[in-house]
């Protein structure tokens, strides 16, 4: 497989407090990359490293074949932020139409684009209020919408389905798995074990750790038990266990 | 292309938060509208004053709409008189001598009553002059009459070439040197916010401009749409740009509104070119805006980004003309030199009060306009604390 997003042996810290512990791995085209852990476990920082917005202290991220941080790089990249960055006194179209002209599409395809991606989470209805008026939910769909606008070939969404109800959820998976098939890569974050099982290839998390990878199915089979959660905890304790020895 | 985009949206959210449009647009015309009829109040200033044995011409000389006078009976000490009345002076007449006492706990009042008196003593003097002036046109008048006298007596031949005698034209009306004492108090006040209207324009637009980028810039980080904007393509200079030329449109508006607010409103004379007043606070906007910006890098709040405004925005006024920078010590010369409101309101009291041209104000133009290099430059720097490409 072509990999598209790689990371070697890469640490961080925070003030003197370690919070990733030398993270490997590749996501590649065709492909949806999972990070799944708790709150805390430190996906978000991997999430800023690859897109370049932290340095790593050591080791390095290539995309494209390029090494992180890299400007041209990011316009094939659709990002979507842990927390919503929108600009509330503007409306949803926009803020879509903001983001839509800052990757340079062009004006005959822009109104298309706007209405395509809001088609996605279900916004078009809404995209004339203001974002001061959004929900929290409207929110979250406004910026996995503003992620796509450009027609990225890498996504790269930092728990996108929180505060989403099970039905678009659904939805946007299916959208997702669309992309992947067109030959896009996919890394997403999550905390949710359900979200966890629609990803192809999974690596679980824990205190900066990789304590495991592998597809959810091929996890269930080495750690022999029938869902995700319980190979989060078996993988976490033997992980623990080689911490001591 | 990019640099359009942030511009535009930079206009749309201004537009859109009333507040703040009114801080801009409506703050500097409040204030300036304050401090014009502040420094006008001062004529409705009345100082009393004790008098004993003035004679009542010449209380009446002295009196005027600014002074309330009380005429003392009998013999007492003037230091008493003032403190027990509170009155701002006293006057006493021994031995042909004005002896006049000041409270001076008000100077404006003790400068009230010193123009007062002064004044007085002056008309006194006109008036004898006058008089004086009346004794000799009597004698003139005679003198003429005894020439007509003698002018009949000669032959008509010749006293047709014998001009007609008349008086000279400023002796016909000796009334004429009468003074107004309201011109001396009304215009001198007003011309005081005059003289210093350069100072606050220059200070409004500085002030404001500062502000309101600089918090704008700061929102944008704090809301986390810097980050995400930086994971465009977009290079860091295009938002500075963007940033600049949004706030720019917005300071050109307020300066314009600004200045024909004085003209128009105010009645303050601009006798320079308008358009040089414009470019002038136009390009101090503009060293305000990257000011603004490069300093919101150092807040971590809006309340932070005020707590700047004493350490950098204050100490400015001290050093832009309102005391005469050339009268200071030498190192504190050196810092005015370091302020860019001390060119813009040196260019701008140039233009509105000596009718400089812009040829004439170069130099200064010019320091300002290294002042927005340089930030310009610091804040690409400063930029790179987001980004590092
Ligand atoms: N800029 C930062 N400064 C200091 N500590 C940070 C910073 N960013 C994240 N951390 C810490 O790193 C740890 C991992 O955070 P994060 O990557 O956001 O976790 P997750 O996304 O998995 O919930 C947390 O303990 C958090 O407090
Ligand atoms: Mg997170």
């Amino acid at each position: 497989m072509d990999a598209v997003v790689t990371v070697t042996h890469v640490d961080k810290s925070f003030n003197k407090k370690r919070i990733l512990h030398d993270v490997n791995l590749t996501a590649s085209a065709h492909e949806i990359l999972g990070l799944i852990g708790p709150s805390g476990a430190g996906k978000t920082t991997i999430i800023k490293n690859i897109m370049g917005m932290e340095q790593p202290d050591d080791g390095e991220v290539t995309i494209f074949g390029n090494k992180m941080p890299n400007r041209q790089v990011l316009q094939r990249i659709g990002f979507m932020a842990q927390d919503d960055a929108l600009y509330d006194s503007l409306t949803g179209r926009e803020n879509l139409k903001f983001f839509a002209q800052l990757f340079g599409v062009k004006k005959d395809q822009l109104n298309e684009r706007i209405e395509y991606t809001a088609g996605v989470v279900n916004l078009n209805q809404d995209l004339g209020k203001r974002v001061s008026n959004y929900s929290g939910g409207m929110k979250r769909r406004l910026s996995l919408a503003i992620s796509l606008i450009q027609d990225p070939d890498l996504l790269v969404l930092d728990e996108p389905t929180v505060g989403i109800d099970p039905e678009l959820r659904r939805q946007i998976w299916d959208e997702l798995r669309k992309y992947a098939k067109d030959g896009k890569s996919i890394i997403i974050t999550t905390h949710v074990m359900e979200d966890a099982a629609e990803c192809d290839e999974l690596l679980m998390i824990r205190e900066g750790h990789i304590i495991t990878h592998g597809s959810p199915d091929s996890l269930e089979k080495e750690y022999n038990v029938d869902n995700l959660e319980q190979v989060f905890l078996k993988a976490g304790k033997s992980n623990e266990n080689s911490d001591n020895n | 292309m990019r640099i359009l985009t942030i511009t535009k949206r930079i206009f749309v959210e201004m537009f859109r938060d009333k507040r703040t449009l009114a801080l801009m647009f409506v703050a500097p015309l409040f204030i300036l509208s304050l401090m014009y009829f502040l420094f006008q109040s001062n004529t409705n200033t009345v100082a009393d004053i004790g008098t004993y044995n003035v004679s009542s011409s010449l209380v009446k000389t002295i009196d005027n709409k600014h002074i309330k006078i009380h005429k003392m009976s009998s013999d007492v000490s003037a230091k008493k008189t003032i403190r027990d009345k509170d009155y701002a002076g006293f006057i006493k007449k021994t031995d042909g001598r004005l002896i006049v006492t000041y409270q001076n706990a008000d100077q404006n009042k003790t400068g009230i009553i010193k123009k007062s008196v002064q004044m007085a003593l002056i008309k006194t003097q006109i008036k004898e002059l006058a008089a004086a002036t009346k004794k000799s046109k009597a004698g003139l008048m005679k003198m003429q009459a005894q020439l007509q006298q003698i002018k009949k007596q000669l032959p008509a031949s010749i006293s047709g070439r014998i001009p007609a005698a008349s008086a000279p034209k400023n002796m016909q009306k000796p009334s004429n040197l009468k003074l107004t004492q309201h011109y001396l108090y009304g215009k001198s006040n007003s011309s005081f916010f005059t003289t210093m209207l350069p100072v606050f324009l220059g200070f409004m637009v500085f002030f404001f401009v500062f502000l309101i980028s600089g918090i704008s810039l700061l929102n944008e980080r704090n809301s986390r749409t810097l980050d995400r904007l930086l994971a465009t393509p977009v290079k860091r200079s295009e938002i500075i740009y963007g940033y600049l030329s949004g706030y720019g449109v917005v300071a050109i508006i307020q300066t314009a509104i600004i200045v024909l607010f004085c003209i128009y409103v105010l009645g303050i004379e601009i006798l320079g070119s308008i358009w040089v007043v414009l470019l002038i606070c136009f390009a101090l906007a503009m060293v305000a805006l990257s000011m603004g910006l490069f300093v919101s890098t150092f807040a971590a709040s809006e309340f932070q980004m005020v707590q700047f405004i004493p350490i950098i925005v204050i100490p400015q006024i001290f050093f832009s003309g309102l005391i005469p920078v050339a009268n200071m010590a030498g190192w504190l010369q050196a810092i005015a030199h370091i302020m860019p409101l001390y060119y813009g309101a040196s260019a701008l009291t140039d233009v509105i009060q000596k009718q400089a041209s812009f040829s004439a104000v170069i130099p200064q133009f010019s320091a300002i306009l290294v002042f927005l290099l340089v930030f310009i430059v610091l804040n690409m720097i400063g930029m790179r604390k987001y980004r590092k490409v």
